[in-house]
């Protein structure tokens, strides 16, 4: 039989050669944020001619905004990121009719305004929605396998495959943001939570299985029991997270702009979410029942009274 | 009696009849018409729309309390109203938050401007000053008076800003305005300031009580930040008084604003106009004044009209008088507005992109679970009819992310079919009978599908309530549509997948191993799994 769990220090290496440039990226450039959590406009218009987005740039300038991003993309579409311009405002209607006198009439396709002191508040709830969704999950999974040894370590292993998922998702839109300048927005939370929910599903249909066979002693050793498991819920691990892909990656190719980046997200996560459950979650609970923890830990304590020695 | 399996699927089989007549568009095979009022209700992301947070500023020393929140919201809902907007959204947020959606509106700039502003009237005694349209005053009445009369806090500043926007607009049509009424019925009464151009601007019923006042012909020009000076005029009626407000013309032909006073504040007014008469007094709007007529006579009839505007701005201040004063100063904090086109151009892409993820998953699952797979794509159509149905029914507001998380669900709700086919075939494999395989099979994978389905759910309530606190309906309209899926996925496996199986079966049709994607004879047992 496929022997999973014992190249469980392999399998550990892979995502953390997959996890640390995302976290070093993080550390050096952060995430770029859209301005649902730094406040600002998102302005997209259709021009009734190409425009060049440096002209607009230079309209938005003389009319006190300059560092404005300006985007163009097919059919004459223009994207404006820029600090707060209120709707209704007089600020906003000058700023149009100069546009207006520039380049003609154009379309307001859509704009969006986000005052400072509620993007933050946004970024505050965000990271405390995703607390709260590991502790419902962790609590869940305590009381799932109370019938367990260690009902917490079912809990926590689950816990740490979904910070690992959530450390890829993050990691690469921080490298992303970085080479493409691609944003992290309120939508982008919720592809976070959705991955978390779905990370933590895939890992409880191994640990049900490890359980029951846990229960009916189907292999000697724990480890064995472990990677029994693993390999009998493999292909509906692999089957499920290709259904869902299918249907994602339909969505990414023929959606619609806006939620692109939404679904690469999801994307990523759910790729990410179905490697942790099989190559991570489950091994933890073996590195944790072998006590290899420990044992590391003491040798490193062991050759450190050595060396003074 | 035990209830037969296909005595269930007669049941699922109505269902899922009555959902997909649920599902067909328009009122098409409703000869009761049950299904009127019943449609999909899109979301601001796809029939377009505009989103506005406003957050109340109230002067300083001044608690926003929660019933002064949920007044302001019910003045909110009756402009929004007068708005003619169907199916509008509004709600409080947090402590000094009220979010506004208006589906399929098409002005932003109108909604911002007639939902945020104040719209306090008065009428002030000016102590027989003339006081020229546009300018700022201090009244002894009303909140936005703290605002302007005391020294100016950052509070304050931030208020009078957007009022300050406003001035340039009555003041630089006043001219416009003043122009028409110099016509020969007015007769104007020689002033006190010499060259003047007169301004008719309240009269009485007719017209007839108080006649155009002569005023400074200068147009007032308005300080960029308009500041109020001087003293503290005296509010004789507030908008509160009002009766009633409408739009109505003047003996020249002008839209003006018409109101009616409540009866206290009529008799109120009379011994007011009666005890200053030839002298000017000052109608103002959130302290600026909008016109200065002056008393010619008594006015007793408890009627008036308010001159000096243009067609809109009547239309608009008619609206606002009419629902109110705002209870507190409000300040858009975010606002999103989203063209029509943007929208339907969505909706197209996400329905290809539905129904080419749909095909990619019923192939697939044919392809690898042969006759359980088909089994599972009518579960999945069948699923698909359901789900629709209840957003239609709820009903639920659908969005992009929404129709995301619907598809999204199509692929978590093959999950419970895989996980339920994977264990039939390994009780296959350990060379159980077809019939026991799938009981087995189904109560085996329980526990995975009920425990991974309610992690889902878990982070779905989360995701609601973040989307609530966001404002975002596009977020919760996600969290809503997975829960949904997810929830009546759990249906479908358990009950429509189970029981036609168990039908199918016992037709004793498909008894060939062929069918699960089995070599005919049993496969040894993986390992040596005891039980």
């Amino acid at each position: 039989m496929l022997d999973l769990v014992g190249k469980r220090y392999y399998w550990f290496l892979l995502s953390l050669l997959v996890i640390v440039p995302g976290l070093i990226s993080l550390t050096l450039h952060g995430l770029n944020l859209s301005i649902d959590f730094t406040g600002g406009t998102l302005w997209e218009l259709q021009m009734s001619r190409p425009v060049q987005p440096g002209e607009v740039r230079d309209v938005l300038a003389a009319h006190g905004y300059p560092d404005s991003i300006v985007q163009t993309s097919q059919d004459n579409i223009v994207l404006i990121r820029m600090k707060e311009l209120k709707e209704g405002s007089p600020q906003k209607a000058e700023l149009a009719t100069a546009l207006r006198e520039r380049f003609g009439d154009f379309t307001e396709l859509r704009i969006e305004s986000v005052g400072p002191t509620l993007g933050t508040a946004i970024r505050n709830r965000a990271v405390l929605a995703v607390a709260l969704a590991s502790l419902g999950i962790l609590g869940y999974i305590a009381w799932a396998f109370r019938n367990t040894n260690n009902p917490f370590l079912y809990g926590i292993a689950a816990i740490i495959a979904m910070l690992h998922d959530v450390a890829v998702v993050v990691g690469t839109f921080s490298i992303l943001g970085w080479l493409r300048g691609i944003e992290v927005d309120a939508l982008f939370v919720t592809a976070l939570l959705t991955i978390i929910g779905f990370s933590v599903h895939d890992t409880i249909v191994v640990f049900d299985r490890i359980r029951e066979n846990l229960g009916r002693r189907a292999a000697p050793t724990f480890e064995e029991v472990v990677n029994y498991s693993v390999v009998q819920t493999l292909v509906r691990s692999l089957n499920t997270s290709l259904t869902v892909v299918f249907t994602l990656l339909a969505l990414f190719l023929f959606g619609g702009e806006t939620i692109r980046y939404f679904v690469l997200a999801l994307l990523i996560g759910i790729v990410s979410g179905t490697y942790s459950s099989i190559f991570n979650a489950s091994q933890i609970l073996v590195v944790w029942e072998n006590r290899e923890l420990h044992r590391f830990l003491a040798r490193l304590r062991g050759q450190r009274q050595h060396v003074p020695a | 009696m035990r209830i037969k399996p296909w005595q269930i699927l007669i049941v699922i089989l109505l269902l899922t009849l009555a959902a997909v007549w649920v599902d067909l568009p328009g009122q098409s095979l409703d000869p009761l018409g049950w299904k009127a009022g019943i449609t999909v209700r899109q979301g601001l992301d796809l029939q377009g729309g505009i989103q506005i947070i406003l957050e109340a500023r109230p002067p300083a020393g001044v608690e926003v309390t929660q019933d002064v929140l949920q007044g302001t919201r019910d003045t909110i809902e009756r402009r929004v109203n007068g708005l003619g907007v169907s199916e509008p959204v509004i709600q409080t947020r947090g402590s000094n938050q009220i979010l506004v959606e208006l589906p399929g509106y098409r002005d932003p700039e109108q909604a911002v401007r007639v939902l945020q502003r104040t719209a306090l009237l008065e009428i002030i005694d000016t102590n027989g000053q003339y006081l020229a349209p546009g300018t700022i005053v201090n009244t002894t009445a009303g909140p936005a008076s703290d605002v302007l009369g005391t020294e100016p806090t950052p509070t304050a500043e931030l208020a009078a800003t957007p009022t300050a926007g406003e001035t340039s607009t009555p003041s630089a049509t006043t001219p416009q305005a003043a122009g028409t009424p110099t016509s020969a019925e007015s007769t104007p009464t020689p002033g006190a300031t010499p060259g003047s151009e007169s301004t008719p601007v309240t009269g009485g019923s007719a017209g007839t009580t108080a006649s155009p006042t002569p005023e400074a012909a200068a147009t007032p020009t308005p300080a960029p930040t308009p500041q109020a000076q001087g003293p503290v005029y005296e509010t004789i009626i507030t908008g509160a008084d009002l009766q009633d407000a409408y739009p109505t013309t003047d003996q020249f032909g002008t839209l003006v604003v018409g109101f009616e006073l409540k009866s206290e504040a009529t008799r109120k007014f009379c011994d007011y106009t009666s005890s200053h008469v030839g002298f000017p007094m000052s109608i103002v709007v959130d302290k600026q004044v909008i016109s200065s007529p002056r008393i010619e006579s008594a006015i007793c009839e408890g009627r008036g009209i308010i001159t000096g505007l243009n067609a809109q701005e009547v239309n608009e201040l008619v609206l606002q008088l009419k629902s109110g004063a705002l209870a507190v100063p409000l300040e858009v904090v975010q606002s999103r507005t989203v063209g029509p086109t943007l929208g339907q151009d969505s909706i197209h892409k996400s329905i290809v992109a539905g129904l080419v993820g749909l095909g990619l998953v019923a192939l697939f699952m044919i392809l690898y679970y042969r006759l359980p797979g088909v089994i599972s794509v009518i579960a999945l159509l069948m699923y698909t009819s359901f789900v629709f149905a209840l957003f239609k029914l709820i009903p639920v507001v659908l969005t992009l992310p929404g129709i995301a998380g619907f598809i999204l669900s199509i692929g978590m709700a093959v999950d419970a079919n895989v996980l339920i086919f994977a264990r039939l075939r390994e009780e296959l494999r350990l060379g159980r009978t077809v019939a026991r395989a799938i009981e087995e099979g189904f109560d085996h994978a329980w526990p995975s599908i009920r425990d991974s389905n309610i992690s889902t759910m878990i982070t779905c309530a989360i995701l609601f309530w973040f989307g609530r606190y966001v404002g975002a309906t596009i977020i919760q309209g996600f969290a809503l549509t997975l829960f949904i899926g997810v929830a009546v996925s759990m249906f479908t496996a358990i009950v429509v997948s189970r029981n036609l199986l168990r039908v199918l079966l016992t037709s004793g049709l498909f008894h060939n191993l062929w069918w699960f994607g089995l070599e005919r004879r049993p496969v040894e047992p993986v390992t040596a799994a005891g039980d």
